[in-house]
């Protein structure tokens, strides 16, 4: 029964898919809407990004200070860790499940109100897709700015371990700048970019996905967009045990 | 014209909605689909247009079958629709210039300048001024309306469908929309359907009125004939006040039309 439903669903996103991917009616309107989407789900999200990075970056060394105490292990270890965690993981698999709790749940919202009002159906009826009208430039829109979100958490997270090395005296400066650029290895930046981009994505769609389906009101509304960010939440882990798998091995 | 030949709906929970209805509304004529609430007024519309589809039966527009038709063939049949919907559908995101600009801004190549005067004129059509930069919540539910309907025209459709025009709009503007639906339908020679259940709108512009009781056709003829009508059902419930039976013995009486 559960599996039934699970497959049924599968098929639907599919075809949805193939709806929201069609060639725009007139690619001005989709520009501009990107434009739109790009501000309201990309830029809108930066203050988000910056303050849960800086505390997050913040913790990451302050953790690895007090687990790291060994004076056996060397100098570099506490930047070195904080800077494999925050490229690896946290700028990508975390912050994407943050953002599926902003982004996913306003795009599910968003659409899923537009579903019980009937202004999708108003669409239809004029003749514009109103898959690929609405959904598309959210898609585009949010996966062409995550890599910024995720250079940007990268930038702010390293920031916060910084911070913390200054304001308290648990890290010396030179010592945690020199772990942050020992062994570095540029690929992790495209891995967390790669990783990014796909949870971006899957953000979009299925937030889209739920909310587009909704039948019924309100409360039904709200229900989609939980909805979404569990979804979307557990995708992303699944996905990112796949993409670690292929892209680190 | 639009023929409806023996469409039955039935929803997911099994209730069956339609049984069989048929009906044929003219070209240049408005045509009423009138019954109770809960009737099947909504259901019906919405099948003839295509966001309902019933189990069997047939819909033609001008002759073409539409429930035969491929996704490219609808999309083009969508251009020639206008459709107002009962809960007005408006797009919260824009204007209300911006609503009704929106079909001009997606189907045709007229300069942004052109469409603004377009939606314009189209929002005088409808007697309102002075709203063009408020935004859907802002308005009240018969302005609402009015800007759906200004919508539903911006593209001069071929079929217009209206769910209930007047519901929410006080007897003077309801006279003033029901006016304009008539004009247009006549001046442009529009396939014009409205749902309705106000009797001013039924005796005001019933030229072919459909009378649907509980999913299934009840009755036929147009505005003059209702006085006459014997049908139980149809008497029920459009003299249901006793102003309307007032008025039908005294037309009766007189025997005039
Ligand atoms: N999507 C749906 N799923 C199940 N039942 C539905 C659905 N839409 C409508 N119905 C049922 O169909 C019946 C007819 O509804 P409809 O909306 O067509 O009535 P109506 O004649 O338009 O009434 P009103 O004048 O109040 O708008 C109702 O009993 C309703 O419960
Ligand atoms: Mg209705």
């Amino acid at each position: 029964m559960i599996l039934a439903s699970a497959i049924s669903s599968f098929g639907r996103y599919w075809l949805f898919m193939k709806r929201v991917f069609s060639v725009p009616d007139k690619w001005r309107v989709f520009y501009s809407r990107t434009i739109f989407e790009i501000n309201k789900l990309g830029i809108d999200s930066i203050p988000l990004v910056i303050v849960i990075s800086i505390f997050i970056g913040a913790v990451c060394t302050i953790q690895m200070v007090l687990n790291t105490s060994n004076p056996l292990l060397p100098a570099y270890s506490v930047g070195l860790a904080t800077r494999d965690i925050v490229l690896l993981e946290f700028s990508n698999s975390i912050l994407c499940l943050i953002l599926a709790g902003k982004v996913g749940s306003n795009i599910a919202s968003e659409i899923g109100t537009m579903r019980v009002t009937e202004q999708i159906d108003a669409l239809d009826i004029m003749g514009v897709n109103s898959a690929n009208y609405l959904v598309l430039p959210k898609v585009v829109g949010f996966v062409l700015f995550m890599p910024i979100l995720d250079v940007l958490c990268i930038g702010t997270a390293l920031l916060g371990g910084y911070g913390v090395a200054i304001f308290t005296d648990m890290i010396t400066v030179s010592r945690y700048v020199y772990g942050i650029q020992a062994f570095f290895q540029e690929w992790y930046v495209w891995y967390g970019i790669i990783k990014s981009v796909v949870f971006a994505y899957i953000i979009a769609s299925v937030a889209a996905y739920c909310g587009f389906f909704v039948k019924g009101g309100a409360l039904e509304v709200g229900k989609a967009s939980t909805n979404a960010v569990v979804s979307s939440s557990i995708l992303i882990l699944l996905m990112d045990v796949i993409l670690t798998k292929l892209l680190l091995q | 014209m639009i023929e409806v030949k023996n469409i039955s709906k039935t929803f997911d929970d099994g209730r069956t909605v339609l049984h069989d209805v048929s009906a044929t509304f003219y070209t240049g004529k408005t045509n009423l689909i009138i019954g109770q609430s809960g009737s099947g007024k909504t259901v019906m519309m919405k099948s003839i247009v295509g966001l309902v589809r019933p189990e069997s039966g047939e819909i033609l527009y001008d002759g073409r079958d539409f429930l035969a038709m491929d996704p490219e063939q609808i999309k083009n049949l969508r251009k020639e629709i206008g459709m107002l919907f009962q809960g007005s559908a408006l797009f919260d995101s824009e204007t209300v210039l911006g609503n009704v600009m929106f079909p001009l801004m997606m189907f045709t190549s007229m300069s942004p300048a052109e469409q603004r005067e377009r939606a314009q004129f189209c929002l005088a059509r409808v007697n309102l001024h002075g709203a063009d930069h408020k935004y859907p919540a802002e308005i009240s539910g018969g302005m609402q309306k009015r800007v759906a309907i200004a919508r539903a025209i911006a593209l001069n459709p071929k079929y217009l469908f209206c769910d209930e025009p007047n519901s929410g709009l006080d007897p003077r503007t309801s006279l003033v929309i029901d006016e304009l639906l008539s004009d247009i339908t006549h001046e442009y020679g529009i396939t014009t359907i409205i749902n309705t259940h106000d009797m001013n709108s039924v005796m005001g512009i019933g030229e072919n009125i459909v009378f649907i009781k509980e999913g299934r056709p009840g009755w036929v003829g147009n505005s003059r004939e209702l006085f006459h009508s014997d049908n139980k059902d149809l008497n029920d419930f459009v003299f249901a006040t006793q102003l309307f039976r007032d008025a039908r013995s005294y037309i009766r009486e007189h025997n005039r039309n």
